[in-house]
């Protein structure tokens, strides 16, 4: 083979936009199969509305509507209430990648990247070739935006292929976004119906009606009329910020001095921390930012890793509290018992951070199949990619035999249980843009251990309470069962008479139930159980697909692909996910009354 | 048809176990938990009397109290003492599997698996001191065969008459003692009673006729003697007044399961051991003595055999009692070997009897008590 020199080889060398990696890449953000990529398109819209209204301070209200239109296309639909974008922001949000607001701030917020929607917008793009349509209005008695809006992939800018202003009668202010793309219905619990109840039960505050492709509507109702408290941004922690990131910084900074950098730039550094951290960097505090090189920027690095800096504030994080989340579950599982826990407040990179937990025991729940997992990171509920995720591995992690539930070495535990946990923080590492798994740092797993334990001990408690009813109840079982025939026996034996023998019996009753006491009862009392919502997402995922009128055969052979597909994505994805399709969600059908 | 002394017996039992329903009764009625006492049946709660030469039961009872936990074995226990009592008063038996059966009429009460019905038919016995046979459970198990100088009386089952059988007359055969052995009577000549481990010397020495030459009787324990066997070996060495020696392999399962159950009775029967043990036998060999003596091709010892030897030594009141079984089974712990009957073979198939056992019968100091 001839050998080429470096001049040919640059030919083909040549810039990659960020549209053209993802159109790629798609795995990346979660849209490699048909099924899973109407999930994420319907949660990258309604991720961004709750952020958009909780930010504007305005109770959530969202419809979300599936539209079958062909075979395999979709169209979905979703609608806020929220605050609106104006005219010159529009395109931007929705057709250019990594444009956004959260990126650059630390806030509790559910988007961060500045991906998810435009993503969704691309897929579209790529699979049915249309622009998506966005509708936007700011404020009563103004007129409503609405643009056609595509992705160049070559330059990653928006394309507007139709702008005009109409009347927007029914909203004072909101946004709604339609996008066209390729994608497949089913039900199961990695569904859009699945996400929009946990959304739904974690997001208390919100209203979401839900129209699904086979036209039934759904309405989760709010339950709570107060928002969570506003996400307050944060500056970044010393600890958190890596060289790279604190060199930009000094770059980018309005500061003249090292020290007034340090205390403008981060937060929990006063004056005196930054003398302490400049003395550990062998700066001067008056040293002017612009005149530290590389090497210097580096000392100062080190510095800050080598002085003692108190933890960043953690009273910017909301969680969804221990009751509110037990509440959740109670609606969902109907079970013998609940419990919860909301860990304090910690960090991992500099990044607060806070763990919680909840578990449904018993009840309707099966007995022998690994334990369920619901899985959230900051409110928004994470369907795939269970495998890879540092929660599951922090459920694996833990001794669940010491609280009554069985698992082999290092796997999910089995027993009739649900596992529920939620990250809040100001950035939640994922594993990747999809967004579906937390990444395994040690702080998050050890917190998250912590809490499992914490619930696990209550769980001890009430499965070792249970065992010793169920042993007194055989007990007395075996009173009622045998008194018979040790009065009988004796009848036979020493020649009694009917009415003697009934004596005996009744003796027996008195010596034996005496001693024993009232026998406690575990009964199930679960009020807020609400049997619809739990079958959501519960039914058999390999049902037929919707609006699917060709023939049987047909059907079948369809469905038969789609499953392959799926199957397929999920191996690209990530080798660790496998529990993602192994978890029939079928298996685990909650039995109604 | 009970003989009478039988008849004496089975009263005797049945006003036992109507003894022990009326007692309970009266507790109930008491509004008291009745309880159920019996000897603890080990090793650990026998001592042995070298007067009466047998496993005496010492004072250790366990008692159970009737709760919830133990309200299903009392319900058993009374419904077996129920069937022991049918089983009396119509002269019936029933085997221990049989037993197991019956109890599937007992609804709840009824047994999952045998062992938990004959747990139960051994606490009634240890209870009422008294043995299974008697309160008409039997065991499935063979006694053991019989060849000899010997007419063993038994009776027809239908007409109650006397049945003769000559032990003399089995040819390569031999009789088999029967699971009861109370109502049999004897006859024989013969000088003394060899009662051997093995089925295999046990052939041989019946194909041989060797009960002719050395006049004796020839009995097969096949391992750990039964209950019946015991009882038969004992019965006829009492009536007839006869020697009994025991033939079993060099090794300390022979000398301390099969010879020592066989003299002095097993510490799980020690309630009954009274009636099933032959305090007349003499242990004859294998020896560790002979093992040296009559150069025998050996086995290694395994660490189970010397862990049972250390623990025959320390803790079974037998070897104890008896110094002689001491050194003995020092000596053979030291030589780390055991030795098969039939390793006497190694000097010729009929060594054993041509040369072996007229030897030993006649020095006593070969024997061991």
């Amino acid at each position: 083979m001839a050998q080429k020199t470096a001049e040919e080889l640059a030919q083909k060398q040549r810039e990659i936009s960020i549209a053209e990696f993802f159109e790629k890449n798609r795995h990346l953000l979660g849209f490699d199969n048909p099924r899973r990529a109407l999930m994420t398109a319907v949660k990258e819209a309604v991720d961004n509305a709750l952020d958009a209204c909780e930010e504007a301070r305005i109770l959530p209200e969202i419809n979300v509507e599936l539209i079958q239109l062909g075979e395999t296309r979709f169209r979905i639909v979703i609608e806020d209430n929220g605050p609106g974008i104006i005219k010159a922001q529009l395109p931007k949000i929705f057709a250019k990648l990594l444009y956004g607001s959260k990126f650059h701030k630390l806030a509790q917020t559910r988007g961060q990247q500045g991906i998810g929607i435009s993503a969704a917008v691309l897929y579209g793009q790529l699979t049915t070739g249309k622009p998506a349509t966005i509708m936007s209005k700011t404020g009563e008695g103004k007129k409503a935006i609405r643009m056609k809006l595509k992705i160049n992939t070559q330059t990653n800018n928006p394309d507007v292929i139709e702008e005009e202003e109409v009347e927007w009668e029914e909203k004072d202010h909101g946004t709604r976004i339609e996008i066209d793309m390729e994608g497949a219905y089913l039900k199961g619990r990695q569904s859009v119906d699945e996400y929009l109840k946990e959304t739904s039960v974690v997001n208390p505050h919100c209203t979401i009606i839900y129209t699904n492709p086979e036209a039934n509507q759904m309405i989760f109702p709010r339950a709570a009329e107060q928002l969570p408290p506003e996400a307050r941004e944060i500056k970044p922690h010393p600890y958190g910020v890596e060289l790279g990131m604190l060199i930009k910084m000094l770059e980018t900074t309005k500061a003249s001095t090292l020290q007034q950098f340090l205390t403008d730039e981060f937060v929990r550094v006063g004056a005196g921390t930054a003398k302490e951290i400049c003395a550990n960097a062998s700066l001067l505090p008056s040293t002017k930012t612009k005149n530290l090189n590389r090497d210097l920027m580096e000392n100062l690095h080190k510095g800050i890793q080598n002085t003692k800096i108190i933890a960043p504030p953690t009273d910017c994080i909301s969680p969804i509290t221990a009751d509110l989340l037990e509440k959740g579950l109670r609606k969902e599982i109907n079970a013998e018992f609940y419990c919860s826990t909301t860990r304090p407040p910690a960090v991992y990179r500099g990044n607060p951070f806070i763990i919680e937990a909840a578990l449904a025991y018993g009840g309707e729940q099966e007995g022998d199949s690994a334990v369920r997992i619901l899985r959230f990171a900051n409110r928004v509920p994470l369907l795939y990619q269970q495998g890879a995720c540092a929660i599951t591995n922090s459920i694996q992690a833990t001794s669940w035999r010491l609280y009554g539930l069985q698992q082999s070495k290092n796997s999910l535990p089995v027993g009739p249980c649900t596992i529920v946990v939620h990250m809040s923080s100001v950035w939640v590492p994922f594993t990747s843009e999809s967004k579906e798994a937390l990444a395994h740092y040690p702080e998050i797993v050890k917190e998250v251990k912590l809490a499992l334990q914490e619930c696990g001990r209550k769980l001890a408690s009430f499965v070792n309470k249970k065992r010793r009813i169920s042993e007194e109840s055989k007990k007395r079982g075996y009173i009622e069962k045998y008194i018979p025939h040790v009065a009988d026996s004796l009848k036979s034996i020493v020649g009694l008479s009917e009415i003697q023998k009934k004596q005996v019996e009744d003796d027996l009753y008195a010596i034996l139930e005496h001693t024993r006491g009232e026998l406690e009862e575990i009964e199930m009392d679960n009020p807020d159980y609400d049997p619809e919502l739990a079958q959501i997402g519960a039914e058999d995922e390999t049902e037929e697909p919707m609006g699917d009128d060709s023939s049987p055969h047909k059907k079948g052979k369809k469905r038969k692909e789609e499953l392959d597909e799926e199957k397929e994505g999920d191996e690209n994805e990530d080798s660790f996910s496998d529990d993602d399709e192994n978890d029939n969600p079928g298996d685990r059908q909650l039995k109604l009354s | 048809m009970a003989t009478k002394k039988e008849e004496t017996a089975n009263k005797y039992v049945l006003g036992k176990i109507k003894d022990i329903a009326k007692r309970m009764y009266d507790t109930i009625r008491l509004q008291k938990k009745p309880e159920i006492e019996m000897p603890i049946r080990a090793l650990s709660n026998v001592s042995y009397d070298d007067k009466e030469g047998y496993f005496k039961l010492l004072k250790s009872v366990k008692s159970r109290t009737l709760t919830a936990s133990t309200i299903k074995t009392f319900a058993q226990t009374l419904r077996m003492m129920e069937l022991s009592k049918q089983l009396v008063e119509t002269d019936d038996i029933a085997t221990k599997r049989e037993a197991y059966y019956v109890s599937k009429n007992w609804g709840d009460a009824r047994f999952r698996e045998q062992p938990e019905s004959d747990t139960v038919m051994d606490d009634i016995e240890a209870m009422m001191g008294v043995n299974r046979e008697q309160i008409g459970f039997i065991p499935e198990e063979k006694g053991g065969a019989v060849a000899g100088e010997l007419v063993v009386i038994d009776q027809d089952a239908d007409s109650g008459k006397d049945l003769e059988i000559d032990c003399t007359k089995f040819g390569s055969g031999a009789y088999s003692i029967p699971s009861s052995v109370e109502h049999l009577r004897f006859k024989t000549k013969a000088k003394f009673i060899l009662a051997i481990e093995t089925s295999g010397m046990f052939e041989r020495l019946n194909k041989h006729n060797y009960w002719k030459k050395a006049n004796c009787i020839l009995i097969a324990m096949g391992g750990v003697p039964t209950r019946a066997c015991r009882r038969f070996i004992r019965k006829l060495a009492d009536e007839q007044k006869l020697p009994v020696y025991v033939f079993c392999d060099g090794d300390f399962y022979g000398y301390f399961n099969i010879h020592r159950t066989l003299k002095v009775g097993s510490g799980n029967a020690a309630h009954i051991n009274e009636f099933f043990c032959v305090p007349q036998a003499q242990y004859i060999g294998i020896t560790p003595q002979d093992i040296i003596d009559y150069q025998l091709p050996t086995h290694p010892l395994k660490d189970v055999d010397i862990k049972r030897a250390k623990d025959a030594l320390k803790n079974d009141p037998f070897v104890q009692h008896y110094t002689a079984w001491q050194k003995a089974a020092e000596q053979q712990i030291k030589m780390k070997a055991r030795a098969e009957q039939q390793a006497l073979a190694k000097h010729g198939l009929n060594f054993v009897i041509d040369k072996y056992l007229p030897e030993k019968l006649k020095n006593r100091k070969t024997w061991l008590p």
